[in-house]
């Protein structure tokens, strides 16, 4: 080593063969600026399309956007701009939103939790149920509405009512609801919380896990105390785009709870509910009056853009607030 | 520290209990790990060839060779640390304390409080310096908020971090330095009082200022529990250890005093590796 250091340096020779060019001689490469200005473009044109949908429904949906439109039933006309409102809708959203929530967040973080920290990697099992997640996220829509209408409300909601209330003929579960609206949207986003939830797993080093079960931590306790918390925000991630995806759903809540018409609020799991996304699709398919209705179908819109957007800021301010907690600690 | 000396074996290793041997009985030469014929597989290659020595209490003894000679491997079973890696298949025998480890009725979980283990890269929890003690205590059922205070400062003390921390001990870990965590995975460590310490390389990370406290605290430390360390730092082996095991492509070369190993080895392999002509 010391005779190394001491040793004279080198005289530098040039390298044989090295070309004498000048570095100072910048060419022009048309399929290097062909490739950057595509790729812009394709940018771009995300973001037009972007401004135009959100111009157009801002600048239309304003003229009909009314205090009293977002509070107001729509008992006096649906389709007409001066008496009609979308309060129920608001509501309806919201609860099958929130609820789906509910539902999905456990069953698919504890399913996350099964595939990262338990399942062997390259079992046979573990290959089947992610083939099935990946599916899950790829079937239709519509079809998770008939799903629902087939499983829940026809057979489980008819079980439970053959079994809770025999004696009784008018269904009480076995009919679409809110209840069954929500699980069905549930199913739907199971792919997006599990996803989320493995990938925020998976990015916590095994050094923790192994820190945590070298004190004599059980696996429980390490995924528990270690694992989970760290993994909180990339959880709520999941949730947010689980409530984009869901609130703008129409299909799967057709057939499984949402009402064309309710004078009531919905008050319990098992009653129906007016949606917003639903709605859009009554006001622009069922109005006697298409050019009158049009305002309301816009304004209708714009309220649930604003829903969703406002959802999701609920959701996002959780997560920086449990963010900035995990950051302070105490 | 508050306590003069580690715990005898107080905890049996076998859940159904067993009548554990009193180790007070026991001849005091008894070797604390004795590992007989102990082979190691991941899947069809074999890490570690027939490995047999003992290992004595209270001393540091020092794992060297080079990269992939299953030094850490064979660390790793002494906490059966190997049982989370699949398709792991292990021969032979490693007693501690007279009880095997690796038979069917003994509890990982249980082995692990009496075997403490420091990484090679240090991995404090992402919590406070005092929550990161104050975890592994409730672990072992120690709640009180008294006794966790008091054991949080005798550890912090004992890893010699105590003085850098001890206005701060609410302040994230994450926040403190390379040496400084590490020194606090050391006092996480030795807060569940194990018997043995097993350290992978726990200084490979760090700058020679952070090796020097982290060498000065394991010489500490020996006084009350028995270090195993693996490095790759020939020098630290020489400085800090008492026993030398050098090993090989799996197999165990040469195990002596560290006095021995690097100034008049037997084999010719250990001293071509401690000379530094290899490796």
């Amino acid at each position: 080593m010391s005779a190394v250091a001491t040793a004279p340096a080198p005289p530098s020779l040039p390298r044989p063969g090295a070309p004498k060019t000048s570095f100072h001689k910048k060419q022009f490469r048309f399929s290097s600026f062909f490739f950057t200005g595509l790729t812009g473009l394709a940018t771009l044109l995300i973001l037009a399309f972007l401004v135009i949908i959100f111009g157009n429904i801002l600048m239309l949906g304003w003229q009909g956007f009314s205090w009293r439109f977002i509070t107001a039933g729509t008992e006096a006309d649906m389709f007409d701009v001066n008496k009609a409102g979308v309060f129920p809708m608001i509501v309806g959203t919201t609860a099958r939103v929130i609820l789906m929530t509910i539902f999905v967040i456990p069953v698919g973080v504890i399913t996350a939790i099964y595939l990262t920290e338990y399942a062997h990697a390259t079992s046979r099992f573990t290959r089947i149920i992610r083939s099935a997640v990946n599916n899950l996220a790829g079937v239709p829509s519509i079809v998770f509405g008939l799903f629902g209408l087939g499983f829940f409300i026809s057979f489980v909601g008819a079980n439970l009512d053959a079994a809770l209330r025999p004696s009784n003929a008018e269904p009480l579960w076995g009919k679409p609801a809110l209840i069954w609206a929500s699980l069905t949207l549930a199913v739907m986003t199971l792919p997006v919380v599990i996803v989320a939830t493995e990938e925020s797993l998976k990015a916590i080093p095994l050094g923790l896990r192994e820190g945590s079960l070298a004190l004599g931590a059980t696996k429980l306790q390490t995924i528990i105390q270690i694992v989970l918390p760290q993994a909180l925000p990339g959880i709520l991630t999941g949730g947010i785009l689980a409530v984009s995806r869901a609130a703008g759903e129409v299909a799967p809540i057709l057939f499984t709870g949402a009402a064309y018409y309710m004078a009531t609020l919905p008050h319990a799991l098992t009653d129906q509910f007016m949606d917003l996304g639903y709605h859009v699709f009554i006001l622009s398919t069922q109005s006697p009056n298409v050019e009158r209705t049009r305002p309301i179908l816009y304004a209708t819109v714009l309220v649930l853009l604003l829903l969703t957007l406002a959802l999701n800021i609920v959701a996002i301010l959780i997560r920086a607030r449990m963010r900035r907690k995990m950051r302070m600690l105490h | 520290m508050t306590e003069a000396t580690a715990p005898k074996l107080t905890v049996p290793l076998a859940k159904p209990t067993p009548p554990a041997p009193a180790v007070g009985d026991q001849p005091k030469a008894e070797p604390l790990i004795v590992t007989q014929n102990l082979s190691l597989f991941y899947g069809p290659s074999q890490a570690l060839k027939n490995v047999t020595f003992d290992i004595p209490e209270r001393l540091v003894t020092a794992f060297i060779g080079p990269s992939g000679c299953g030094k850490s491997t064979l660390l790793r079973c002494y906490n059966r640390m190997n049982d989370l890696i699949d398709g792991v298949r292990i021969d032979g025998t490693v007693k501690i304390g007279g009880q095997e480890i690796n038979a069917k009725d003994v509890d990982a979980i249980e082995l692990r409080k009496r075997v403490g283990m420091v990484f090679q890269r240090s991995n404090p929890f992402p919590k406070s310096i005092y929550e990161n003690i104050a975890y592994a205590l409730r672990l072992h059922g120690i709640k009180s908020r008294s006794e966790v205070d008091s054991i949080v400062e005798s550890s912090l003390r004992g890893a010699a971090l105590w003085d850098e921390v001890k206005d701060r001990l609410h302040a994230s870990a994450l926040g403190f330095s390379g040496g400084q965590q590490q020194r606090l995975c050391i006092a996480r460590a030795i807060a569940i009082r194990p018997e043995i310490i097993l350290m992978d390389e726990p200084a490979s990370a760090l700058d020679p200022i952070a090796t020097s406290k982290i060498e000065d605290l394991i010489l500490d430390l020996k006084k009350q529990f028995t270090i195993v360390i693996v490095t790759h730092n020939m020098q630290q082996a020489a400085r800090i250890s008492d026993y030398t095991a050098f090993f090989y492509l799996g197999e165990l070369i040469e195990y002596d005093t560290t006095s021995k190993i690097f100034t008049n080895p037997t084999k010719k392999q250990t001293e071509d590796y401690v000379t530094g002509r290899f490796g």
